[in-house]
């Protein structure tokens, strides 16, 4: 349902904003040439039937041909996702693992010194925009201590259809720098909701008992609390995902990234219609896999409902 | 005035150091951008008054051909940064200003209607704004703005762009703004006042202007300046990716794109103040309208 109204919109850019005739022909054809080129395209034919061919054409990937370097769009995009999945996964992980691990030991330490300097740096966090963020990394590790490389991906293996930066130490050090950029926010996010989450926990019954009962705090925090933050923590984590996919755009602008965010502002400064309305057709698709992915790490996670799943009920 | 200084809001501002600091802060921003043609010690615009042997003066030292010192040092053209940053403020806030009040305008009546009269105008309305919901408000922007420019003549483009970017900006921040008060209008519409103004037969609009808008605004103002906050920002993110305010009138964004490629050379200070200027504005914002959030309404967290 979301994904065919994204489809539309972005169909509706494809169709209306671009106009194909008059940039195929330019402006000196005549009216027997439009007309002959909408009949090919099967511009004249009522607007539903030309949007269902619209979602049919993109089901089998062919979003047209990018108007800047008649490249199709498809192909270009393929060449360049590899990249930003690259950059996506591994600034997701560090902003799960961090996230959480900075949340529960605040949540333990409330009111240490290590818990104060953590939550007031995530303050600044969060209201420091992400290009400033990397444009501060790249002035520290690459200007004045030279230690990261400030832009590309380094050196990439090919292996077949995907081509890597993690088989190489130069592709490993230049995703150091662009994958902190994009965590870092989300980490934050996510390390405040462990907390909040887990201090709400840890006053529940069902702890107080295990203390009573003389368990180990590290048992209590592992295995009786964690558990019970970790719905809240994944939802979060997954609709975050989505906007990592989203915000990767600034980051591969900062750090000059060959992936698909850069691809797409590049299309926004040159208006390149088809590259825009597939790149908004791949975001909404990605959103959709994740919520599902999401719905069913629920599953996997919380007992109530794996078991009604299983006895049919729901 | 007397009866501000003795409310529980002022007693509550006057014991929240926080509040009462961001707020100075804040406030001394938006002056020195509205006076800036009074408080700057040049014109950046002026192509007459800028000396290029001035160019990449480091701040607070005498240049080697002109002997001149500038507080945070010239840019590659010699332009005085300070007087820049000034002249960029002024832009940054004229979007963010704009662009909130687009949103605010279009959220509040898209909301108010959709709350009122219900059936399919707030199903569309509302099913609409699910959808912008899951995109990050950032790409909603890049992409109106995308579109904006495909659909406009190319000899308008770089004039229009300020009017596309406040577009851009205000048609992705709507929702929040509308969702609160399609909220609060399903709650006061039941209320016995409206249902007695509906008795003595006043028109829906006349109800809806008068009698229900007055009673939703409060928390709008709150979201309006946390909006405030998130539209300078992404102003700040457009600019920076060069999507944004054309490169002769430079906003905070601008700014620090151009910093950004005199880092390597070692030109540190072209980066940094415009950097410290938007994280101060952005910072200050957020923290009064987090305090303003609890002030105003606690339900809101």
């Amino acid at each position: 349902m979301v994904l065919l109204f994204v489809a539309f919109i972005s169909f509706l850019i494809f169709r209306f904003v671009g106009n194909p005739v008059e940039s195929l022909l330019g402006q000196e054809a005549t009216v027997a040439q439009r007309a002959a080129l909408e009949e090919a395209l099967g511009l004249n034919e009522p607007i539903y039937v030309q949007y269902a061919k619209f979602v049919w054409r993109a089901l089998q990937f062919d979003f047209g041909n990018s108007y800047r370097g008649a490249l199709p769009v498809a192909e270009l995009i393929a060449t360049r996702l590899p990249a930003t999945l690259e950059l996506a996964l591994t600034s997701a992980t560090f902003a799960v693992i961090f996230g959480v691990i900075t949340g529960i030991y605040t949540a333990i330490h409330r009111g240490s010194f290590l818990t104060n300097l953590i939550l007031s740096t995530s303050l600044i966090g969060v209201s420091l925009p992400t290009f400033l963020i990397g444009v501060l990394l790249i002035w520290l590790f690459s200007v004045e201590l030279n230690w990261l490389p400030s832009f590309g991906r380094g050196d990439v293996v090919d292996l077949g259809w995907w081509s890597t930066g993690f088989l190489t130490l130069s592709g490993l050090k230049s995703l150091i720098l662009p994958s902190i950029t994009l965590g870092l926010y989300q980490m934050t996010l996510i390390m405040r909701l462990t907390r909040a989450e887990m201090l709400e926990v840890l006053q529940q019954d069902f702890i107080r008992l295990a203390k009573s009962l003389g368990q180990s705090n590290r048992q209590i925090y592992f295995f009786h609390a964690l558990p019970n933050i970790l719905i809240p923590v994944i939802t979060i984590t997954g609709l975050q995902l989505g906007s990592v996919i989203a915000f990767a755009i600034i980051t591969e602008t900062v750090f000059q990234w060959p992936g698909v965010g850069l691809l797409f502002i590049n299309a926004v400064y040159f208006v390149d219609i088809p590259v825009m309305s597939a790149y908004l057709l791949l975001v909404g698709f990605a959103f959709v896999v994740i919520n599902l992915v999401v719905d069913l790490l629920y599953l996997l996670i919380d007992p109530r409902l794996r078991d009604s799943q299983m006895r049919g009920e729901n | 005035m007397n009866r501000f200084m003795q409310s529980d809001f002022f007693y509550h501002f006057r014991n929240t150091p926080v509040a009462m600091i961001s707020f100075a802060v804040f406030t001394c921003i938006i002056l020195a951008a509205v006076f800036a043609n009074i408080i700057a010690p040049y014109n950046p615009f002026d192509p007459a008054s800028l000396n290029l042997m001035n160019g990449f003066t480091p701040p607070m030292q005498a240049n080697d051909f002109t002997g001149e010192v500038f507080l945070m040092g010239t840019d590659d053209q010699g332009r005085d940064l300070f007087s820049t940053i000034l002249y960029g403020l002024r832009i940054s806030l004229f979007v963010g200003v704009m662009a909130v009040a687009l949103a605010m305008v279009l959220g509040v009546l898209l909301g108010l209607i959709a709350g009122f009269l219900g059936g399919w105008f707030d199903v569309l309305i509302m099913r609409f704004a699910d959808i912008q919901m899951t995109f990050p408000s950032i790409l909603v922007a890049m992409l109106i703005y995308g579109v904006a420019k495909g659909v406009l003549p190319p000899d308008l483009r770089y004039e229009m762009s300020i009017t596309v970017l406040i577009i851009s900006i205000g048609l992705s921040e709507w929702v929040p703004f509308a969702r609160t008060v399609r909220g609060s209008t399903l709650v006061e519409k039941e209320k016995e006042y409206i249902i007695v103004a509906k008795m003595i037969g006043l028109n829906k609009w006349q109800i809806m202007i008068r009698h229900i808008l007055p009673n939703v605004l409060s928390p709008v103002l709150v979201i309006a300046t946390i909006t405030f906050a998130l539209a300078i920002i992404a102003e700040a993110t457009l600019s920076f990716l060069g999507v944004g305010v054309p490169t002769t009138k430079p906003s905070l964004g601008t700014l620090i794109r151009i910093g950004q490629d005199f880092l390597f050379s070692g030109e540190w200070w072209i980066l940094l103040f415009p950097a410290i200027t938007l994280l101060a504005l952005a910072l200050s914002i957020n923290l009064f309208g987090d305090w303003l959030r609890d002030t105003l309404n606690p339900k809101l967290k």
